[in-house]
């Protein structure tokens, strides 16, 4: 009997036990996936719920009920993974011995990690909302913001799901307008990146969007502390942006387990080869999903897309074949924009964010990087299709790797060299 | 990929001005390329700029401020003053090497 033993239910894991089981044989493989608790949440659906358009109970479900039969499924806070013996121990003493391990235990927001964040004014004028915790408590408190600066900050990159900041920001603007005191609000982005996205064409696209909305952006900001006497964010260079109401992503890093075991970076993040996702170090381990180093969005499409690439590697693997398939970092993500409407971005490792149409050229239906209903619509149908069709590993009839088709492509200004880059940006 | 002239030699240069070839770079290069971007280079700062040659030269990859500040030992703080603003994207241009990848 072989063993297949996957760290973490969420997106990426149950995507991989669902569909290994129905391609693994039950008389030769044994598959077993630990996670701390039974509850499943629906990420994405955080960043509705401060303004109420969704509740707690849309975004969480069961765990168990999208781990399939002939899985076991282990409950457990995972102590370290030993590599060299190939089996993972859980505090509780426990020992699971595997032939393969995949590492899919995410990243989480680690407010501990900023000076100050966690002071006296966490969850009263201080909030995250990357937590189904931190999402909740805002959304108690944001109906008595009326008047102030109400400041969206991102800690350091990578954060997952990068446009959430963003999305959050122009949903705010949206509800401050219906709610008739956008004019008593000053909404300022504050980033540790030189604009308001990474890539140049989606950065340019999405900073406008900022500037027609009049929300300031401080870029360049890296935070060395929050100051909870003066409600003020202080950075490194000794800039001061304050604050009414913070709503902020704290410094994400993935499970301390990973650093416990001597497999992380200095953020805790799985070193793997960026096409196989395979670790580095051990060729019988893996990393899948937010928890590897791959140079892509930490994001949900990235998992979805990159399991595919995986589950058929996987195979071919255990076979003692070569594998071929090669992962090209694809993600793809509806960007809310407020008053029912958003984007769509399809990416990948070497290809920018552009406009044009998706999934098919001309018709779409869905239009990339412009502001449409049906974008939004993509959105919200996202969620039933995460819990029904996603999970449980069916077929989604979208290609995991990109495809140029629909886009279009800018003509390329072949401007001379600049001397001097850092400065002008 | 363009040419340009730095320091009286032709190198290789994307389109915002790092060095495309790290193979092209020597400490000469690094205090010719610091100075376009009006940094005078001290001890302090080559403490930085080695770290970087170094870690690339393993890793294969331009190390984040993070990671200067974890395994190269020196603190963000002082990182901001002796290459200000833009500590992570300078010290990688000072380096000859390409942006790091920590922003995506």
């Amino acid at each position: 009997m072989r063993r297949l033993l996957v760290l973490g239910g969420g997106t990426a894991g149950t995507m991989i036990v669902n569909k290994l089981r129905r391609r693994l044989p039950a008389s030769e493989w044994e598959i077993t996936v630990v996670d701390r608790d039974d509850d499943h949440r629906y990420q994405p659906g955080y960043l509705f719920l401060p303004f109420g358009t969704y509740s707690p109970d849309q975004v969480v479900r069961k765990r168990h009920a999208f781990i399939p039969d002939g899985v076991e499924l282990v409950f457990g806070e995972i102590d370290r993974v030993d590599a060299d013996s190939a089996s993972v121990h859980l505090e509780d003493g426990r020992t699971l011995p595997y032939d393969y391990l995949v590492i899919a235990t995410g990243t989480t927001p680690r407010p501990d990690q900023t000076p100050g964040m966690l002071g006296e004014q966490w969850r009263r004028s201080v909030f995250d909302f990357y937590s189904f915790e931190g999402a909740s408590a805002l959304a108690a408190a944001l109906p008595a913001f009326d008047h102030g600066r109400l400041v969206v900050h991102i800690t350091e990159m990578p954060i997952k799901c990068p446009v959430a900041p963003l999305e959050f920001a122009f949903l705010a603007d949206s509800w401050l307008r219906d709610r008739g005191i956008r004019d008593r609000v000053e909404l300022v982005y504050v980033t540790p990146l030189s604009g308001a996205f990474t890539q140049p064409i989606a950065s340019q696209h999405l900073g406008d969007m900022l500037e027609e909305r009049k929300i300031l952006v401080e870029s360049d900001f890296m935070v060395e502390r929050v100051d909870n006497e003066r409600k003020a964010l202080v950075s490194y260079d000794e800039r001061e942006v304050p604050f009414d109401l913070l709503v902020t992503i704290p410094l994400n890093m993935g499970a301390d387990f990973v650093a416990r075991s001597g497999l992380g970076d200095e953020l805790n993040y799985v070193p793997v080869d960026k096409h196989t996702l395979q670790s580095t170090a051990h060729a019988n381990v893996f990393a899948v999903g937010d928890a590897s180093d791959i140079p892509a969005s930490k994001a949900g499409s990235v998992a979805h897309f990159s399991v595919e690439i995986f589950v058929d590697n996987f195979l071919e693997l255990i076979d003692g074949k070569p594998m071929t398939g090669a992962f090209d970092g694809h993600a793809n993500c509806f960007v809310e924009s407020g008053d029912g409407k958003g984007l769509l971005i399809d990416f990948n490792y070497d290809t920018q964010p552009l406009t044009g149409r998706y999934p098919l050229p001309v018709v779409g239906p869905m239009g990339l990087l412009k502001e449409t209903r049906a974008n939004h619509l993509g959105k919200l149908a996202f969620r039933w299709i995460y819990w029904n069709v996603l999970l449980p590993g069916r077929p989604l009839p979208l290609p995991a790797l990109m495809s140029m088709a629909g886009k279009v492509v800018p003509a390329d200004d072949a401007g001379g060299p600049r001397s001097a880059p850092p400065e002008e940006e | 990929m363009p040419v340009t002239t730095i320091d009286n030699r032709q190198v290789h240069v994307n389109e915002e001005g790092f060095l495309t070839d790290p193979a092209e770079w020597d400490e000469a290069m690094g205090k010719a390329l610091a100075s376009q971007i009006g940094i005078d280079l001290g001890d302090e700062h080559w403490k930085a700029i080695r770290f970087l040659r170094e870690d690339f030269a393993a890793r294969g990859e331009t190390p984040t401020l993070r990671r200067v500040t974890v395994a190269g030992g020196i603190p963000t703080k002082q990182l901001f003053q002796l290459f200000p603003q833009k500590p992570a994207k300078k010290m990688a241009y000072v380096a000859g090497l390409p942006k790091p990848h920590g922003c995506v």
